[in-house]
Protein backbone atom coordinates (compact mmCIF):
# COMPACT_ATOMS: atom_id res chain seq x y z
CA UNK A 1 0.00 0.00 0.00
CA UNK A 2 1.31 3.24 -0.83
CA UNK A 3 0.73 7.02 -0.04
CA UNK A 4 -1.95 8.60 -2.65
CA UNK A 5 0.12 10.03 -5.46
CA UNK A 6 -0.34 13.00 -6.89
CA UNK A 7 1.56 15.11 -9.59
CA UNK A 8 0.39 18.57 -8.49
CA UNK A 9 0.86 17.96 -5.42
CA UNK A 10 4.71 17.35 -6.09
CA UNK A 11 4.63 20.02 -9.05
CA UNK A 12 3.85 22.72 -6.67
CA UNK A 13 6.46 22.73 -4.24
CA UNK A 14 8.72 22.47 -7.28
CA UNK A 15 10.67 25.54 -6.61
CA UNK A 16 11.43 25.02 -2.90
CA UNK A 17 12.58 21.68 -3.20
CA UNK A 18 14.66 22.09 -5.69
CA UNK A 19 16.49 25.32 -5.08
CA UNK A 20 16.16 25.88 -1.36
CA UNK A 21 13.59 28.85 -1.06
CA UNK A 22 12.57 30.04 2.21
CA UNK A 23 11.11 32.96 4.06
CA UNK A 24 12.64 35.43 5.91
CA UNK A 25 10.33 37.68 8.29
CA UNK A 26 10.97 41.49 7.40
CA UNK A 27 10.16 42.74 11.41
CA UNK A 28 12.40 40.46 12.85
CA UNK A 29 14.87 39.33 10.19
CA UNK A 30 14.29 34.76 11.44
CA UNK A 31 14.49 32.43 7.74
CA UNK A 32 12.37 29.80 7.79
CA UNK A 33 12.81 26.46 5.74
CA UNK A 34 9.88 25.55 4.38
CA UNK A 35 8.25 29.17 3.75
CA UNK A 36 5.50 30.64 5.39
CA UNK A 37 3.25 33.41 5.93
CA UNK A 38 3.40 33.83 9.54
CA UNK A 39 6.14 34.32 11.94
CA UNK A 40 6.34 31.90 14.24
CA UNK A 41 9.19 34.24 16.65
CA UNK A 42 7.56 37.62 16.59
CA UNK A 43 3.83 37.09 14.73
CA UNK A 44 4.40 39.39 11.50
CA UNK A 45 2.86 38.69 8.54
CA UNK A 46 4.98 40.59 6.58
CA UNK A 47 7.49 37.52 5.29
CA UNK A 48 9.29 37.27 1.82
CA UNK A 49 10.56 34.67 -0.05
CA UNK A 50 14.47 34.41 0.29
CA UNK A 51 17.39 32.17 -1.28
CA UNK A 52 18.76 30.44 1.74
CA UNK A 53 22.31 29.69 2.22
CA UNK A 54 23.51 26.20 1.03
CA UNK A 55 26.41 25.30 3.97
CA UNK A 56 25.68 24.39 7.07
CA UNK A 57 26.61 21.94 9.68
CA UNK A 58 24.94 18.65 11.64
CA UNK A 59 23.43 19.29 14.76
CA UNK A 60 21.96 15.68 15.29
CA UNK A 61 21.46 12.54 13.33
CA UNK A 62 20.60 9.08 12.57
CA UNK A 63 20.53 6.24 10.36
CA UNK A 64 17.50 4.86 9.02
CA UNK A 65 17.36 1.28 8.73
CA UNK A 66 13.56 0.56 8.83
CA UNK A 67 12.12 2.57 6.16
CA UNK A 68 9.01 3.27 4.56
CA UNK A 69 8.65 1.56 1.22
CA UNK A 70 9.53 3.60 -1.54
CA UNK A 71 12.84 4.00 0.51
CA UNK A 72 13.87 0.51 1.00
CA UNK A 73 16.55 0.25 -1.58
CA UNK A 74 18.58 3.31 -0.09
CA UNK A 75 18.73 1.56 3.69
CA UNK A 76 20.89 2.24 5.75
CA UNK A 77 20.39 5.88 4.99
CA UNK A 78 21.53 9.26 7.08
CA UNK A 79 18.74 11.67 8.04
CA UNK A 80 20.18 15.02 9.85
CA UNK A 81 19.11 17.87 11.27
CA UNK A 82 20.86 21.02 9.65
CA UNK A 83 21.48 24.35 10.53
CA UNK A 84 22.00 26.17 7.51
CA UNK A 85 24.89 29.53 8.07
CA UNK A 86 22.14 31.53 8.07
CA UNK A 87 20.83 30.03 11.03
CA UNK A 88 17.61 28.51 8.98
CA UNK A 89 17.21 24.66 10.21
CA UNK A 90 15.76 21.88 8.54
CA UNK A 91 15.97 18.30 8.15
CA UNK A 92 17.71 16.55 4.95
CA UNK A 93 18.97 13.07 4.00
CA UNK A 94 23.12 13.13 3.85
CA UNK A 95 24.68 12.15 0.43
CA UNK A 96 28.04 10.49 -0.33
CA UNK A 97 28.85 10.09 2.93
CA UNK A 98 28.96 6.46 5.13
CA UNK A 99 26.78 6.04 7.82
CA UNK A 100 29.76 5.64 10.21
CA UNK A 101 31.60 8.58 8.81
CA UNK A 102 29.19 11.30 10.11
CA UNK A 103 29.87 13.15 13.52
CA UNK A 104 27.95 16.20 15.14
CA UNK A 105 29.15 19.20 13.56
CA UNK A 106 29.94 18.27 10.62
CA UNK A 107 30.21 21.18 7.76
CA UNK A 108 28.26 20.23 5.00
CA UNK A 109 26.78 21.60 1.52
CA UNK A 110 23.37 21.59 -0.37
CA UNK A 111 23.20 19.22 -3.47
CA UNK A 112 20.32 18.62 -5.77
CA UNK A 113 19.54 14.50 -6.01
CA UNK A 114 16.34 12.82 -7.28
CA UNK A 115 14.77 11.58 -4.25
CA UNK A 116 12.65 9.24 -5.01
CA UNK A 117 10.27 7.42 -7.62
CA UNK A 118 6.33 7.16 -8.07
CA UNK A 119 5.11 4.22 -8.34
CA UNK A 120 1.94 4.09 -10.14
CA UNK A 121 3.46 6.86 -13.07
CA UNK A 122 6.83 6.35 -12.58
CA UNK A 123 7.33 10.43 -11.88
CA UNK A 124 10.80 10.39 -10.46
CA UNK A 125 10.73 12.87 -7.78
CA UNK A 126 14.09 15.12 -7.08
CA UNK A 127 14.99 17.57 -4.06
CA UNK A 128 17.87 18.72 -1.81
CA UNK A 129 19.92 16.32 -0.43
CA UNK A 130 23.65 17.36 1.62
CA UNK A 131 27.05 16.08 1.48
CA UNK A 132 29.92 16.71 3.54
CA UNK A 133 32.70 19.46 2.37
CA UNK B 1 -17.91 24.42 34.63
CA UNK B 2 -19.40 21.52 36.19
CA UNK B 3 -18.08 18.77 37.82
CA UNK B 4 -17.01 15.67 36.03
CA UNK B 5 -16.46 12.12 37.00
CA UNK B 6 -15.42 8.91 35.53
CA UNK B 7 -17.62 6.15 36.37
CA UNK B 8 -16.79 2.94 34.00
CA UNK B 9 -13.55 1.59 32.38
CA UNK B 10 -12.80 -0.94 29.65
CA UNK B 11 -10.25 -1.93 27.65
CA UNK B 12 -8.87 -4.95 25.30
CA UNK B 13 -5.59 -6.96 25.89
CA UNK B 14 -3.11 -5.17 23.68
CA UNK B 15 -1.18 -7.62 20.98
CA UNK B 16 -2.04 -9.16 17.55
CA UNK B 17 -5.59 -9.60 17.19
CA UNK B 18 -5.92 -11.49 14.83
CA UNK B 19 -9.26 -12.93 14.85
CA UNK B 20 -10.68 -9.03 15.82
CA UNK B 21 -11.40 -6.30 13.62
CA UNK B 22 -11.07 -2.52 14.64
CA UNK B 23 -15.21 -2.47 15.12
CA UNK B 24 -14.61 -5.80 17.34
CA UNK B 25 -12.19 -4.26 19.30
CA UNK B 26 -14.04 -0.49 19.87
CA UNK B 27 -16.88 -2.31 20.45
CA UNK B 28 -15.83 -4.60 22.97
CA UNK B 29 -13.79 -2.05 25.45
CA UNK B 30 -16.79 0.38 25.09
CA UNK B 31 -19.27 -2.29 26.21
CA UNK B 32 -16.58 -3.40 29.16
CA UNK B 33 -16.53 0.07 29.90
CA UNK B 34 -20.26 0.88 30.26
CA UNK B 35 -21.02 -2.22 31.91
CA UNK B 36 -18.65 -1.14 34.48
CA UNK B 37 -20.09 1.93 34.94
CA UNK B 38 -23.46 -0.26 35.62
CA UNK B 39 -25.75 2.06 33.10
CA UNK B 40 -27.08 1.63 30.04
CA UNK B 41 -26.37 1.58 26.77
CA UNK B 42 -29.14 4.16 26.33
CA UNK B 43 -27.68 6.46 29.00
CA UNK B 44 -24.97 7.27 26.77
CA UNK B 45 -25.16 10.76 24.66
CA UNK B 46 -22.21 11.07 22.81
CA UNK B 47 -19.16 8.54 22.40
CA UNK B 48 -15.56 10.16 21.00
CA UNK B 49 -13.58 8.05 19.52
CA UNK B 50 -9.03 8.65 19.51
CA UNK B 51 -7.99 7.15 16.20
CA UNK B 52 -5.33 8.42 14.18
CA UNK B 53 -4.36 5.68 11.32
CA UNK B 54 -7.74 3.86 10.66
CA UNK B 55 -8.53 5.65 6.85
CA UNK B 56 -4.63 3.98 5.95
CA UNK B 57 -4.17 1.43 7.64
CA UNK B 58 -7.74 -0.16 7.19
CA UNK B 59 -9.41 2.02 4.50
CA UNK B 60 -11.76 3.29 7.32
CA UNK B 61 -12.67 6.75 8.49
CA UNK B 62 -16.48 7.89 9.93
CA UNK B 63 -15.46 5.60 13.35
CA UNK B 64 -18.53 7.71 15.02
CA UNK B 65 -21.54 6.52 13.15
CA UNK B 66 -19.82 3.10 12.94
CA UNK B 67 -19.60 2.30 16.74
CA UNK B 68 -22.77 4.42 17.63
CA UNK B 69 -24.26 1.66 15.09
CA UNK B 70 -22.08 -1.61 16.58
CA UNK B 71 -23.18 -0.37 20.16
CA UNK B 72 -27.41 -0.09 18.74
CA UNK B 73 -27.46 3.33 19.54
CA UNK B 74 -27.52 5.32 16.53
CA UNK B 75 -29.11 9.03 17.02
CA UNK B 76 -26.42 9.83 19.32
CA UNK B 77 -23.68 12.36 19.12
CA UNK B 78 -20.19 10.55 18.02
CA UNK B 79 -16.83 11.45 15.67
CA UNK B 80 -13.56 10.67 15.94
CA UNK B 81 -10.75 12.92 17.22
CA UNK B 82 -7.25 12.70 15.75
CA UNK B 83 -3.99 14.12 17.04
CA UNK B 84 -1.65 11.47 16.06
CA UNK B 85 -0.28 10.02 18.95
CA UNK B 86 -2.15 12.13 21.54
CA UNK B 87 -5.58 11.26 19.72
CA UNK B 88 -6.91 8.83 23.21
CA UNK B 89 -6.03 12.10 25.60
CA UNK B 90 -7.61 14.57 22.98
CA UNK B 91 -10.48 11.89 22.75
CA UNK B 92 -10.58 12.19 26.05
CA UNK B 93 -10.40 15.95 26.29
CA UNK B 94 -13.70 16.54 24.61
CA UNK B 95 -15.54 14.14 26.76
CA UNK B 96 -14.57 16.24 29.64
CA UNK B 97 -15.34 19.67 27.51
CA UNK B 98 -18.75 18.04 26.60
CA UNK B 99 -20.00 17.14 30.17
CA UNK B 100 -18.50 20.36 32.37
CA UNK B 101 -19.51 22.74 29.61
CA UNK B 102 -23.56 20.89 30.36
CA UNK B 103 -24.26 19.97 27.01
CA UNK B 104 -24.07 16.44 27.70
CA UNK B 105 -24.37 14.24 31.09
CA UNK B 106 -22.87 10.81 30.12
CA UNK B 107 -20.45 10.68 27.42
CA UNK B 108 -17.85 7.70 26.14
CA UNK B 109 -14.32 8.57 25.91
CA UNK B 110 -12.49 5.93 23.45
CA UNK B 111 -9.82 5.36 21.77
CA UNK B 112 -8.67 2.00 19.10
CA UNK B 113 -6.18 1.10 16.80
CA UNK B 114 -5.66 -1.66 14.85
CA UNK B 115 -1.73 -1.89 13.28
CA UNK B 116 -1.05 -5.57 12.72
CA UNK B 117 -3.11 -6.08 10.05
CA UNK B 118 -0.50 -3.98 7.83
CA UNK B 119 3.26 -5.06 7.23
CA UNK B 120 6.01 -2.70 9.19
CA UNK B 121 6.65 -0.59 6.45
CA UNK B 122 3.59 0.40 6.14
CA UNK B 123 2.83 0.80 9.35
CA UNK B 124 6.36 3.16 9.45
CA UNK B 125 4.80 5.42 6.21
CA UNK B 126 1.27 5.70 8.99
CA UNK B 127 3.09 7.10 11.62
CA UNK B 128 4.90 9.24 9.53
CA UNK B 129 1.75 11.22 9.34
CA UNK B 130 2.37 12.76 12.51
CA UNK B 131 4.68 15.08 11.16
CA UNK B 132 5.23 17.02 7.93
CA UNK B 133 5.23 15.43 4.82
CA UNK B 134 6.16 17.66 2.40
CA UNK B 135 8.97 18.31 4.01
CA UNK B 136 9.94 15.82 6.82
CA UNK B 137 8.65 12.61 5.23
CA UNK B 138 9.46 13.83 1.82
CA UNK B 139 13.37 13.04 1.84
CA UNK B 140 12.85 9.84 3.97
CA UNK B 141 12.62 10.11 7.44
CA UNK B 142 10.67 8.00 9.75
CA UNK B 143 9.05 8.83 13.11
CA UNK B 144 11.26 6.72 14.97
CA UNK B 145 14.14 8.75 13.19
CA UNK B 146 12.97 12.28 14.37
CA UNK B 147 13.16 11.21 17.94
CA UNK B 148 16.13 9.35 17.61
CA UNK B 149 17.34 13.47 16.55
CA UNK B 150 16.40 14.18 19.76
CA UNK B 151 17.96 11.33 21.59
CA UNK B 152 21.26 11.90 20.11
CA UNK B 153 21.27 15.41 20.74
CA UNK B 154 20.28 14.78 24.24
CA UNK B 155 22.82 12.60 24.97
CA UNK B 156 25.54 15.31 23.63
CA UNK B 157 23.66 18.50 25.01
CA UNK B 158 23.77 17.19 28.84
CA UNK B 159 26.74 14.54 28.47
CA UNK B 160 24.17 11.27 29.68
CA UNK B 161 25.53 7.68 28.70
CA UNK B 162 22.66 5.35 26.50
CA UNK B 163 22.71 2.85 29.20
CA UNK B 164 20.95 5.81 32.00
CA UNK B 165 18.23 6.28 29.39
CA UNK B 166 17.83 2.64 27.99
CA UNK B 167 16.90 2.45 31.58
CA UNK B 168 13.62 3.17 31.49
CA UNK B 169 12.50 0.69 29.48
CA UNK B 170 13.80 -1.95 31.90
CA UNK B 171 11.46 -0.43 34.17
CA UNK B 172 8.68 -0.61 32.02
CA UNK B 173 8.94 -4.27 31.36
CA UNK B 174 9.42 -4.94 34.77
CA UNK B 175 5.55 -3.56 36.42
CA UNK B 176 4.27 -4.61 32.53
CA UNK B 177 4.58 -8.70 33.75
CA UNK B 178 1.40 -7.52 36.05
CA UNK B 179 -0.89 -6.03 33.45
CA UNK B 180 -3.07 -9.24 32.27
CA UNK B 181 -3.91 -6.49 29.24
CA UNK B 182 -0.19 -5.47 28.32
CA UNK B 183 1.28 -6.72 25.20
CA UNK B 184 4.78 -7.90 26.65
CA UNK B 185 4.28 -9.43 30.21
CA UNK B 186 7.71 -10.36 30.42
CA UNK B 187 11.02 -8.43 31.85
CA UNK B 188 13.87 -7.35 29.93
CA UNK B 189 17.56 -6.25 31.17
CA UNK B 190 19.48 -3.70 30.08
CA UNK B 191 21.85 -5.77 28.29
CA UNK B 192 18.73 -7.20 26.41
CA UNK B 193 17.81 -3.42 25.45
CA UNK B 194 21.28 -2.19 24.58
CA UNK B 195 22.31 -5.55 22.17
CA UNK B 196 18.91 -5.62 20.91
CA UNK B 197 18.61 -4.43 16.30
CA UNK B 198 19.23 -0.83 15.84
CA UNK B 199 16.00 0.68 14.41
CA UNK B 200 17.41 4.61 14.09
CA UNK B 201 20.37 5.16 15.64
CA UNK B 202 20.69 5.43 18.42
CA UNK B 203 17.14 3.72 18.77
CA UNK B 204 17.15 0.17 19.74
CA UNK B 205 14.12 -1.74 19.13
CA UNK B 206 13.86 -2.51 23.02
CA UNK B 207 13.96 1.41 23.52
CA UNK B 208 10.48 1.83 21.32
CA UNK B 209 7.35 1.18 21.93
CA UNK B 210 5.71 -1.86 19.75
CA UNK B 211 3.05 -2.27 17.32
CA UNK B 212 -0.23 -3.86 18.63
CA UNK B 213 -3.69 -3.93 18.28
CA UNK B 214 -6.02 -2.41 20.69
CA UNK B 215 -9.18 -0.25 22.17
CA UNK B 216 -9.66 1.37 25.64
CA UNK B 217 -12.80 3.05 26.95
CA UNK B 218 -14.20 5.31 30.02
CA UNK B 219 -17.67 6.36 30.70
CA UNK B 220 -17.28 9.91 31.98
CA UNK B 221 -20.52 12.23 33.50
CA UNK B 222 -21.94 15.07 35.30
CA UNK B 223 -22.90 15.52 39.44
CA UNK B 224 -26.19 15.62 38.62
CA UNK B 225 -26.09 12.03 36.35
CA UNK B 226 -24.25 10.46 39.22
CA UNK B 227 -26.86 11.64 42.13
CA UNK B 228 -29.67 10.91 39.58
CA UNK B 229 -28.21 6.77 38.96
CA UNK B 230 -26.99 6.70 42.56
CA UNK B 231 -23.62 6.27 41.31
CA UNK B 232 -20.63 5.46 42.99
CA UNK B 233 -18.23 8.82 42.33
CA UNK B 234 -14.95 7.88 43.13
CA UNK B 235 -12.75 9.50 41.07
CA UNK B 236 -13.31 13.25 39.41
CA UNK B 237 -11.38 14.37 36.53
CA UNK B 238 -9.50 17.94 38.28
CA UNK B 239 -8.00 18.89 35.05
CA UNK B 240 -8.03 18.55 31.34
CA UNK B 241 -5.69 20.42 29.40
CA UNK B 242 -4.01 20.37 25.53
CA UNK B 243 -1.25 22.27 24.13
CA UNK B 244 0.92 22.29 20.76
CA UNK B 245 4.18 22.90 19.70
CA UNK B 246 5.52 24.07 16.33
CA UNK B 247 4.94 21.21 14.24
CA UNK B 248 8.30 19.50 13.46
CA UNK B 249 12.00 19.97 14.63
CA UNK B 250 13.07 22.57 12.01
CA UNK B 251 11.22 24.86 13.97
CA UNK B 252 12.19 24.11 17.73
CA UNK B 253 15.19 25.99 19.28
CA UNK B 254 15.59 23.25 21.94
CA UNK B 255 14.37 19.67 20.40
CA UNK B 256 15.44 18.14 23.83
CA UNK B 257 12.14 19.92 25.55
CA UNK B 258 8.72 18.99 24.82
CA UNK B 259 7.42 22.52 24.62
CA UNK B 260 3.55 21.65 24.93
CA UNK B 261 4.36 19.46 27.87
CA UNK B 262 5.48 22.39 29.98
CA UNK B 263 2.02 24.38 28.69
CA UNK B 264 -0.88 21.96 29.22
CA UNK B 265 1.22 20.11 32.19
CA UNK B 266 1.46 24.51 34.21
CA UNK B 267 -2.27 25.20 32.77
CA UNK B 268 -3.32 21.61 34.62
CA UNK B 269 -1.22 22.27 37.64
CA UNK B 270 -3.06 25.64 38.05
CA UNK B 271 -6.64 24.47 37.11
CA UNK B 272 -6.20 21.41 40.03
CA UNK B 273 -4.63 24.10 42.16
CA UNK B 274 -1.46 21.13 42.96
CA UNK B 275 2.13 21.02 41.83
CA UNK B 276 3.71 17.81 40.90
CA UNK B 277 4.74 16.90 44.52
CA UNK B 278 1.13 16.78 45.14
CA UNK B 279 1.10 13.29 42.18
CA UNK B 280 1.28 9.87 43.55
CA UNK B 281 0.63 8.68 40.08
CA UNK B 282 1.84 9.48 36.90
CA UNK B 283 1.39 7.85 33.21
CA UNK B 284 3.84 9.22 30.75
CA UNK B 285 3.76 9.00 27.20
CA UNK B 286 7.27 7.05 26.90
CA UNK B 287 6.79 5.81 22.98
CA UNK B 288 10.80 5.90 23.24
CA UNK B 289 12.92 5.39 26.53
CA UNK B 290 14.50 9.16 25.42
CA UNK B 291 10.88 10.69 25.92
CA UNK B 292 10.25 8.87 29.04
CA UNK B 293 13.06 10.44 30.58
CA UNK B 294 12.46 14.26 28.66
CA UNK B 295 8.13 13.77 30.00
CA UNK B 296 9.85 13.57 33.43
CA UNK B 297 11.72 16.98 32.82
CA UNK B 298 9.18 18.71 31.57
CA UNK B 299 6.50 17.74 33.66
CA UNK B 300 8.46 19.16 36.88
CA UNK B 301 9.74 16.19 38.52
CA UNK B 302 13.80 16.57 37.22
CA UNK B 303 15.94 19.81 36.11
CA UNK B 304 16.82 19.54 32.55
CA UNK B 305 19.35 16.62 31.74
CA UNK B 306 18.86 14.97 34.96
CA UNK B 307 15.49 12.60 34.25
CA UNK B 308 17.07 9.67 33.82
CA UNK B 309 18.51 10.19 37.84
CA UNK B 310 14.51 9.51 39.16
CA UNK B 311 14.92 5.94 36.89
CA UNK B 312 18.55 5.05 38.69
CA UNK B 313 17.51 6.15 41.77
CA UNK B 314 14.26 3.94 42.30
CA UNK B 315 12.13 7.07 42.27
CA UNK B 316 9.75 5.24 39.75
CA UNK B 317 8.98 2.46 41.32
CA UNK B 318 5.75 1.59 43.40
CA UNK B 319 7.43 3.00 46.71
CA UNK B 320 9.14 5.69 44.57
CA UNK B 321 8.17 9.40 44.99
CA UNK B 322 6.94 9.42 41.61
CA UNK B 323 5.65 5.84 40.44
CA UNK B 324 5.24 6.05 37.03
CA UNK B 325 3.78 3.29 34.33
CA UNK B 326 2.86 0.98 36.45
CA UNK B 327 0.98 -0.73 34.16
CA UNK B 328 4.08 -0.87 31.76
CA UNK B 329 3.98 2.25 29.91
CA UNK B 330 4.12 2.42 26.06
CA UNK B 331 6.78 -0.06 25.95
CA UNK B 332 5.46 -3.12 27.26
CA UNK B 333 1.70 -2.43 27.93
CA UNK B 334 2.21 -1.26 24.55
CA UNK B 335 0.98 1.33 22.09
CA UNK B 336 -1.81 1.00 19.67
CA UNK B 337 -1.78 4.98 18.91
CA UNK B 338 -4.92 6.40 19.55
CA UNK B 339 -5.91 4.22 22.15
CA UNK B 340 -3.20 4.87 24.58
CA UNK B 341 -3.90 7.74 26.09
CA UNK B 342 -7.13 5.92 27.02
CA UNK B 343 -5.18 3.06 28.57
CA UNK B 344 -3.05 5.26 30.44
CA UNK B 345 -6.34 7.45 32.12
CA UNK B 346 -7.74 3.68 32.93
CA UNK B 347 -4.67 3.01 34.60
CA UNK B 348 -5.10 5.81 36.66
CA UNK B 349 -8.34 5.60 37.43
CA UNK B 350 -7.82 2.04 39.17
CA UNK B 351 -4.91 3.40 41.03
CA UNK B 352 -7.50 5.49 42.73
CA UNK B 353 -9.61 2.92 43.22
CA UNK B 354 -7.69 1.00 44.63
CA UNK B 355 -7.60 -1.68 41.82
CA UNK B 356 -3.91 -1.77 40.62
CA UNK B 357 -3.33 -5.45 42.13
CA UNK B 358 0.43 -5.88 42.68
CA UNK B 359 1.30 -2.59 40.91
CA UNK B 360 -0.95 -0.57 43.52
CA UNK B 361 0.33 2.20 45.27
CA UNK B 362 -0.76 2.96 48.63
CA UNK B 363 -3.08 5.42 49.06
CA UNK B 364 -3.05 6.89 45.80
CA UNK B 365 -5.36 10.09 45.81
CA UNK B 366 -3.97 12.04 42.72
CA UNK B 367 -3.03 10.71 39.38
CA UNK B 368 -1.60 12.55 36.25
CA UNK B 369 -1.73 10.68 32.56
CA UNK B 370 0.19 12.68 30.25
CA UNK B 371 -0.43 12.04 25.99
CA UNK B 372 1.87 13.05 23.33
CA UNK B 373 1.16 13.36 19.64
CA UNK B 374 4.24 13.40 16.71
CA UNK B 375 7.05 14.55 18.12
CA UNK B 376 5.30 16.63 21.07
CA UNK B 377 3.13 18.98 18.37
CA UNK B 378 0.19 18.27 20.52
CA UNK B 379 0.93 17.29 24.04
CA UNK B 380 -2.62 16.38 26.49
CA UNK B 381 -3.17 15.81 30.54
CA UNK B 382 -5.56 14.81 32.56
CA UNK B 383 -5.58 14.96 36.18
CA UNK B 384 -7.37 12.68 38.14
CA UNK B 385 -8.52 12.69 41.76
CA UNK B 386 -10.23 9.91 44.30
CA UNK B 387 -13.23 11.66 45.97
CA UNK B 388 -14.82 8.64 47.32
Amino acid sequence: MMVVESVPRYWRERKYRYRLIGSECKKCGKRYYPPRRVCLNCGSRELVEVKLVETGKVVSYTVIRVPPKEFQGLTPYVIALIELDDGTRLLSQLTDVAPEEVSTGMKVVATFRRVKEQSRDGIIEYGIKFKPI
Amino acid sequence: MRRVFVIGTGLTKIGEHWDKSLRDLLTEAILMAVDDASIALNDIEAVYVGNMSSGYLQSQEHLGSLVATWLGIPGIAACKVEAACASGGASFHQAYLAVASGLYDCVVASGVEKMTDAITSDVTSALIMADDQEYVAYIGATFVGLNALVYRHYMEKYNVKQEKIAAFSVHCHKYAKYNPYAQFRKEVTLEDVMSSPMIADPIHLLEAAPIGDGAAAIVLCSEDFVSKLKLNREVEVLASTMATDAFSLYDREDITTLKATRIAAEKAYKIAKISPEDINVLEVHDAFSILGVIHLEDLGFAKKGEGWKLVEEGELEVDGKIPTNLFGGLKARGHPIGATGIYQIVEVTWQLQGKAGKCQVDNAEIGLAQSVGGVGGTVVINILKRVG
